[in-house]
């Protein structure tokens, strides 16, 4: 493709075709002469319950009754609501189908593709706690409604494999706007306006970023860097930009390419995001082939290409200097800064380095103004941000909501609340460099510095529920194993400092622990912020010192009464049957695998404390509930 | 140095492709970890005669590669079994109870995390969030993904392979 | 490049732009501390013992290797600072076997100076889980023992950058991070060249060499044995510092002193085979240059550097010269001439060398090294461990006269001493090779063109007719930069000198251990090597052929240079070997 009128006919050919998803109108309709569209999600959670044999039943039943030609099966990226996969959606009407089996793919076609009828058992019902069952189209749920998607607005609607999809909306069309009518610098001054900050973590400012690196354009080899590490456990905004909308990234950073004069890409992602990795492969070769990445851009004479270099399991490679090391192929060791990649990054050239979500953001940001972005968020945080909503909450999944939007919002209205009417503890941000938000703060405005004033903060958008049953304890102890894991081991703070942190909480969680391991606790916990070489150490306190802020009771319930109030440490927790309750039924008594509970048919069973494992099958198994754990 | 271990049986075609996937890689920048991805998917783990020939035609001390396939999680030094088995640990399967789903399969297979059965049969190993959060607790099987699993049906799904 | 102005602890201070907190606050008079840092080689702020505050930095910054900036305020006084670093000490020592009693570098030791300066009083303090460790002693030379490294790093930039070996390195991740060898091969098995750079500046007791002063003190006391020792050139240069002195003492009378007190039987000088090492090599070069032999010609008087060759370069074996180095050639003329000129049978001869070398523990076992039938030198110390053996036996040093060499091997010139630094060999071989050629008598004896601490020199001199191109190079990563030139064809020469230390043995791996503060600062290598070309400034002798011992040598027994009694003497042949073994079955 050599001029921009190539790119705009393949759009206006395009947006015919996708209307008809673009809207949860009955009355849409497709130039592509298909009466429906059906879209199945190819994300890695719908495929991993088995969304391709939807797609080929699908495809073999639409052939069987003839109509294959008046039906496109459309496999997208992910829509967010992994729970409740695999997910069809029908247009027009956006009919919402989850929970699809390959099996349902026949009633699929026989009623509603061939006679128009919806298939009711397989309609989406909002789960909102408190509130009626109902059934809306895909666009009117509250988990989509109050949403506003820029980064994931194409995911779940367009074919990752199909870089025409992208091109009809609008894919591509920012990059030709860039090099045809905007000078590199107006480009940088389109994104500083705009206020957009980074979606990886710190939030610094992209457009500030992309100044740092901008000097000397021409005359000295740069480097435009994805971040697709994604390292954060239970997060997957990226994956699933990657895995929906692989052409947005490429065209964000070639735009980048051009405003700071760098020709090579570089996309560090996961090794375990399979699919991602595919489509990425697909998706370069189709831009390749169109010559949207590659020599001479729309005949503009910018150069751009773009590799990719897989993870290979090392969290701390999501660090910048560190996955700069990783693709030198060395030891994912973070460096020190100064020098700043922007300075000397990759082999040791000036380079940039942005999150999936933040370059997601570019494309937009060029066709919409910078004042349409910062129209949006709070005055220091603006646009967008994507969470991944888990733990003790309805709808885990993926969502994009406007910075600013109450945490209320989130967990209450689009997350549908915590399930089994169980109460709201905490919500953890930031993953293992954040911390928690009691539900004291339960309405505060999320962006970037009110979850800083907090004590958390924004990561790359981890969101995980916590409710009464979680131990805030336990919890710190875990995002601690998981930096004592995955801390790089090469300077002393974290090497060996957050490995004492741990073997403390271990003592506390083992109720050997003495108000003085506090102390000690929160003293290691600040030196290692100040000391650490890189963020990956000076984050990890953070954790402990939130729990430590705001559950302090908690640890000194494990401490001096040596009890875990949630009932989740192992080595505080005892089980207890009510004799009041208590049947006799001896079911309790035939599953325990170690024969600790005692009595006979009738009489009140006993639980032998000494030879009690804690395994809590009896309690799974009494159907009085008479066993309870303390 | 004496052999140790599993013994090696690797072929000539697996040198073969991997002499070939060397001289493709050998000139771009940062080539050796690539490079290292590909040798462990044709042989599936990094040998010492593995990475012997790595160092030997790339002229990398081994001691480099060796520390590289020490830091990353996903290279193996040893042979992995038939069945891989990956329980994630991330927070919310972790939330979600995988912790014990994980007891449960080292109690039924006699092996830790990171070990592989006598027989060559499974291997155990935990993984942090395979992006599937929704369906907390999974766990992999090779590629097969099992949702929503409880310490029942642990016995259940081992059977499907044995 | 201009200066900037910037404040440490509220002082003024100025400092050129692009330099460290850590090189500005030296001009301010502050000392920070360091452990990893190792300028130019191991700039990666690991250990965080330098940090400092910097008004408006979000945390503590590493001096070393932060750069300062104008109006930048630093303090290195307070007590965040003072108490962090005293935690990262704390948290050093939790992981560390802290058994200093018997601890080969208690008393200069890096980590154990700074608990003293920073009064860290519970070294038990977070004592918890270590990570278990193994002592891997198969090396002839070393002994590696991680349970007292703090992964520091220091070895592995030596090995990798300095020496481009790279045979240890950082193993595994996090609180589990080792340094060790590919799968944990024990060093023997490696392409290790027993350089012994790793020691020199490790801070700690985790590397050091093997000790032999105990079987040293075991033959001085069997009235069987008559023990000649013999000291190599650089030893001399640097034994001063271990009793105080500063770098660039000259020991030589001393040292002579000490030996005798120490109750060897005759103290000769390695010098001496230094200049019989000249009249073969200058006599090899000709040889090669007139019968169209291999060339260039390299020397092969450094077994760090031959066993390199050996491993990375089996192919240029040929270009080695077969002389046998000083210390064994010493050995060999030992246990032959002398033996039998003196009359004591070569089996009750034990020869002890004192070398700034640990590769001279590896040499003395080689293939090929035993000219008498037996082997030229029996023990191989460094020149830390004749400073152990002084202090075991009680010998105040700093009260010696000084004493000369006995005879007859002990006599040497100024073309003999300065072997110790790089250029040296060249140098004196020059002095000879010209001289031969030409007929004449040299005006000019400073060959000052391979003088000097750089890594590669490159010179020409037009002799008889003849333009002799010669280049020297010391450090194993600049070898490796040399020789791949010639291989390549970018560069020709007829005679190359190549030392396996940086500097040459000034600085060799058993040397006086200098701790990093001090190698960032100062030059050693040129310090110590000024000791031994202020010997051959004022030497009466300053050509290998005119020392009269030696002409007795080859009057009285070995004929001419190249002689066949010569070859079967002081000459040697070399292996191939590779550089990663494969495994046995
Ligand atoms: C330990 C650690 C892990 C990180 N992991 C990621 C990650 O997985 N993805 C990411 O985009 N940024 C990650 N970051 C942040 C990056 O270092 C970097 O700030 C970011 O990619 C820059 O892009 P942005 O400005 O667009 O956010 C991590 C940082 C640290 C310290
Ligand atoms: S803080 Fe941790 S991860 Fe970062 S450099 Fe230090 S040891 Fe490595
Ligand atoms: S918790 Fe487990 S071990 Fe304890 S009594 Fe119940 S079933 Fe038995
Ligand atoms: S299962 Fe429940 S009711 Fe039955 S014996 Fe046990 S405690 Fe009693
Ligand atoms: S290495 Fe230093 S601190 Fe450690 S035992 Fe030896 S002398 Fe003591
Ligand atoms: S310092 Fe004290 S404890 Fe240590 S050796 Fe001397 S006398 Fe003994
Ligand atoms: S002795 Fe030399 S080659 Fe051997 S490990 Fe030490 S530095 Fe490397
Ligand atoms: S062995 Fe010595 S130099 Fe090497 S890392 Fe350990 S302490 Fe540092
Ligand atoms: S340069 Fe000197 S000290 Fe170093 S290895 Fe060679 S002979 Fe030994
Ligand atoms: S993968 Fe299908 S909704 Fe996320
Ligand atoms: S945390 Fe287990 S799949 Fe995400
Ligand atoms: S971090 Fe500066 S000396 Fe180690």
């Amino acid at each position: 493709m050599k001029t921009l009128e190539e790119l705009r006919a393949i759009r206006e050919k395009m947006e015919g075709i996708l209307q008809v998803r673009l809207a949860d109108s009955e009355n849409a309709t497709s130039t592509d002469n298909c009466r429906y569209h059906v879209l199945v999600c190819g994300g890695t959670g719908c495929t991993s319950s088995d969304s391709q044999a939807i797609i080929d039943n699908l495809e073999a039943e639409l052939k069987e009754q003839g109509i294959e030609k008046e039906v496109a099966i459309v496999k997208t990226g992910c829509h967010g609501l992994c729970a409740v996969g695999p997910i069809v959606v029908v247009y027009p009407g956006g009919t919402f189908y989850t929970r699809v089996t390959p099996e349902d793919a026949k009633e699929i076609v026989d009623e509603h593709l061939k006679n128009g009828n919806r298939v009711e058992r397989l309609v989406y019902t909002e789960t909102n706690e408190g509130t009626e069952a109902i059934k809306k189209a895909y666009r009117e749920t509250t988990f989509y409604k109050k949403q506003h998607r820029i980064a994931l607005r194409n995911c779940g609607v367009i074919n990752p494999e199909k870089i025409e999809e992208y091109i009809g909306t609008r894919g591509y069309e920012a990059l030709g706007k860039v090099l045809t009518t905007m000078s590199p610098d107006e480009v940088i001054q389109t994104i500083l306006d705009s206020g957009l900050r980074g979606r990886g973590g710190a939030g610094f400012p992209t457009g500030l970023k992309w100044k740092f690196a901008s000097g000397n354009r021409g005359n000295v080899q740069k480097f435009v860097c994805c971040n697709a590490d994604e390292g954060d456990p239970g997060a997957f905004m990226d994956r699933s930009v990657l895995e929906g909308d692989p052409h947005v990234v490429f065209e964000a950073m070639a735009i980048a390419g051009y405003a700071i004069g760098s020709n090579q890409g570089y996309i560090y992602v996961r090794a375990e995001y399979p699919i991602a990795v595919e489509r990425l492969q697909i998706a370069l070769k189709q831009a390749r082939e169109y010559g949207l990445l590659g020599k001479d851009i729309f005949g503009t004479g910018f150069d751009f290409d773009i590799d990719l270099r897989l993870g290979a399991g090392a969290f701390v490679c999501g660090e910048e200097t560190a996955l700069m090391t990783s693709i030198e192929g060395n030891r994912g060791e973070p460096r020190p800064r100064p020098p700043f990649p922007a300075v000397k990054g990759l082999f040791g050239q000036p380079t940039i380095l942005n999150n999936v979500e933040t370059w997601a953001n570019i494309p937009q940001i060029i066709l919409n103004g910078p004042e349409w972005f910062a129209s949006m968020g709070t005055e220091k945080s603006k646009g967008t941000k994507v969470f991944a909503l888990g733990g003790k909450i309805n709808h885990t999944g993926l969502v994009e909501i406007p910075m600013g939007t109450p945490l209320r919002t989130v967990i209450e209205e689009i997350g549908g609340g915590i399930p089994n009417g169980k109460k709201f503890k905490a919500a953890q941000t930031g993953g293992p460099s954040g911390g928690c938000i009691p539900a004291e703060h339960f309405d505060i405005p999320i962006d970037y510095d009110n979850l800083i004033s907090i004590g958390s903060m924004m990561g790359s958008g981890g969101l995980i529920v916590m409710d009464e049953d979680n131990c805030m304890v336990d919890i710190a102890k875990f995002f601690l194993q998981f930096t004592v894991d995955e801390s790089c081991g090469k300077c002393t703070p974290c090497r060996v400092g957050t490995k004492r942190m741990l073997e403390i909480l271990d003592k506390i969680t083992a109720g050997k622990g003495t108000m003085q391991d506090l102390d000690e606790l929160e003293e290691l916990a600040y030196y290692i912020k100040d000391n650490a070489l890189c963020g990956l150490g000076q984050t990890a306190p953070n954790p402990v010192l939130s729990t430590l802020r705001y559950f302090k009771d908690e640890y000194i319930a494990h401490i001096e009464e040596k009890r875990c109030p949630a009932g989740v440490c192992k080595a505080l927790t005892s089980f207890y049957i009510d004799a009041e309750k208590c049947k006799g039924c001896t079911l309790c008594a035939r599953n325990c695998p170690v024969d600790a509970i005692e009595g006979s048919v009738k009489v009140p069973h006993v639980i032998d404390k000494e030879k009690c494992i804690k395994c809590g099958t009896c309690m799974d198994n009494c159907k009085f509930g008479a066993i309870s754990k303390r | 140095m004496k052999k140790s271990g599993v013994p090696f049986n690797g072929t000539k075609e697996q040198e073969k492709q991997l002499l070939d996937v060397i001289e493709e890689l050998r000139d771009t920048p940062g080539c050796l970890m690539p490079i290292m991805q590909k040798a462990q998917e044709i042989y599936d783990y990094l040998p010492y005669e593995v990475q012997k020939i790595i160092s030997d035609e790339l002229g990398v001390p081994m001691e480099k590669v060796y520390g590289v396939a020490t830091f990353y999680a996903q290279f193996n030094l040893n042979p992995k079994g038939t069945y891989k088995i990956s329980v994630c640990l991330g927070t919310a399967c972790y939330v979600k109870g995988s912790g014990p789903i994980l007891e449960e399969l080292e109690k039924q297979l006699g092996i830790h995390d990171g070990e592989c059965t006598n027989d060559g049969l499974f291997s155990l190993d935990t993984c942090r969030c395979v992006g599937a959060c929704g369906l907390a607790p999974v766990l992999l099987v090779n590629d097969d993904v099992y949702g929503r699993v409880t310490v029942e049906q642990v016995a259940e799904i081992l059977n499907k392979y044995r | 490049m201009g200066n900037v102005t910037l404040k440490i602890n509220n002082v003024e201070v100025s400092a050129p732009e692009g330099s460290t907190i850590l090189e500005a606050a030296r001009l301010a008079h502050i000392e920070i501390p360091t452990l990893c840092f190792l300028k130019e080689i191991n700039e990666i702020g690991a250990c965080r013992m330098c940090v400092v505050e910097v008004k408006g930095a979000r945390t503590l910054v590493t001096a070393c290797v932060y750069p300062v900036s104008e109006g930048m305020e630093v303090f290195t006084n307070t007590p965040k600072v003072i108490s962090s670093r005293k935690k990262t000490l704390e948290l050093l020592l939790s992981v560390h076997n802290r058994d200093c009693l018997a601890c080969v570098r208690s008393g200069n030791c890096e980590l154990q100076q700074l608990c003293k300066d920073l009064g860290v009083e519970d070294s038990g303090r977070y004592d918890g889980e270590k990570p278990e460790t193994k002592i891997d002693d198969s090396a002839a030379h070393m002994v590696r023992d991680n349970s007292k490294c703090i992964l520091c790093r220091r070895c592995v930039a030596a090995c990798e950058k300095t020496q481009g070996i790279g045979v240890i390195g950082a193993n595994n991740r996090g609180f589990k991070t080792y340094i060790g060898s590919a799968f944990d091969l024990p060093l023997a098995d490696t392409s290790c060249v027993s350089c012994g750079q790793c020691i020199a500046v490790c801070p700690t007791g985790a590397i050091y060499e093997k000790d032999f002063t105990d079987q040293v003190l075991e033959v001085i006391s069997d009235p069987e044995k008559y023990v000649v020792v013999q000291t190599a050139p650089a030893v001399r240069a640097a034994l001063a510092e271990e009793f105080g002195a500063p770098i660039g003492t000259n020991a030589e009378g001393k040292m002579a002193a000490a030996l005798r007190r120490i109750g060897f039987d005759k103290v000769f000088d390695t010098n001496f085979a230094a200049d019989l090492t000249i009249m073969e090599e200058a006599h090899e070069f000709l040889d090669r240059v007139q019968n169209g032999g291999k060339l260039p010609l390299i020397t092969s008087c450094s077994p760090g550097w031959v066993k390199f060759c050996e491993h990375y370069y089996p192919d240029m074996t040929e270009n080695l010269s077969s002389c046998k180095s000083p210390q064994q050639m010493f050995g060999a003329i030992t246990k032959s001439y002398f033996a039998e000129k003196m009359r004591i049978p070569k089996d009750k001869i034990v020869v002890v060398s004192v070398m700034p070398c640990t590769a001279k523990k590896f040499e003395i076992g080689r293939e090929d090294q035993a000219g008498a039938g037996l082997a030229d030198v029996d023990i191989a110390l460094t020149t830390r461990e004749l400073a152990r053996l002084i202090k075991k036996v009680g010998i105040k040093y700093n009260e010696l006269p000084n004493e000369e060499f006995d005879n007859p091997l002990g006599e040497y010139t100024g073309a003999g001493v300065i072997f110790g630094a790089t250029g040296g060999v060249m140098e004196a071989a020059l002095r000879t090779a010209v001289e031969t050629l030409t007929g004449e008598e040299l005006k000019e004896l400073n060959f000052t063109d391979v003088r000097g601490t750089e890594g590669i020199k490159e010179a020409t001199y037009h002799v008889a007719d003849m333009d002799v191109k010669v280049a020297v190079a010391s450090g194993l990563g600049n070898a490796r930069t040399l020789l791949d030139k010639v291989k390549n064809g970018e560069a020709e020469y007829h005679f190359i000198e190549i030392m396996g230390c940086p500097g040459g043995c000034v600085n060799g791996g058993g040397q006086p251990q200098v701790p990093g503060y001090v190698r960032n600062t100062v030059d050693v290598r040129k310090l110590r090597a000024s000791v031994l070309y202020d010997l051959d400034e004022h030497a009466t002798i300053r050509k290998s052929h005119e020392n009269p011992e030696i002409k007795k040598l080859y009057d009285e027994y070995l004929g001419k240079p190249g002689s066949e009694k010569a070859h079967h003497l002081l000459h040697t042949t070399y292996v191939k070997r590779v550089v990663n073994q494969d495994l046995e079955d």
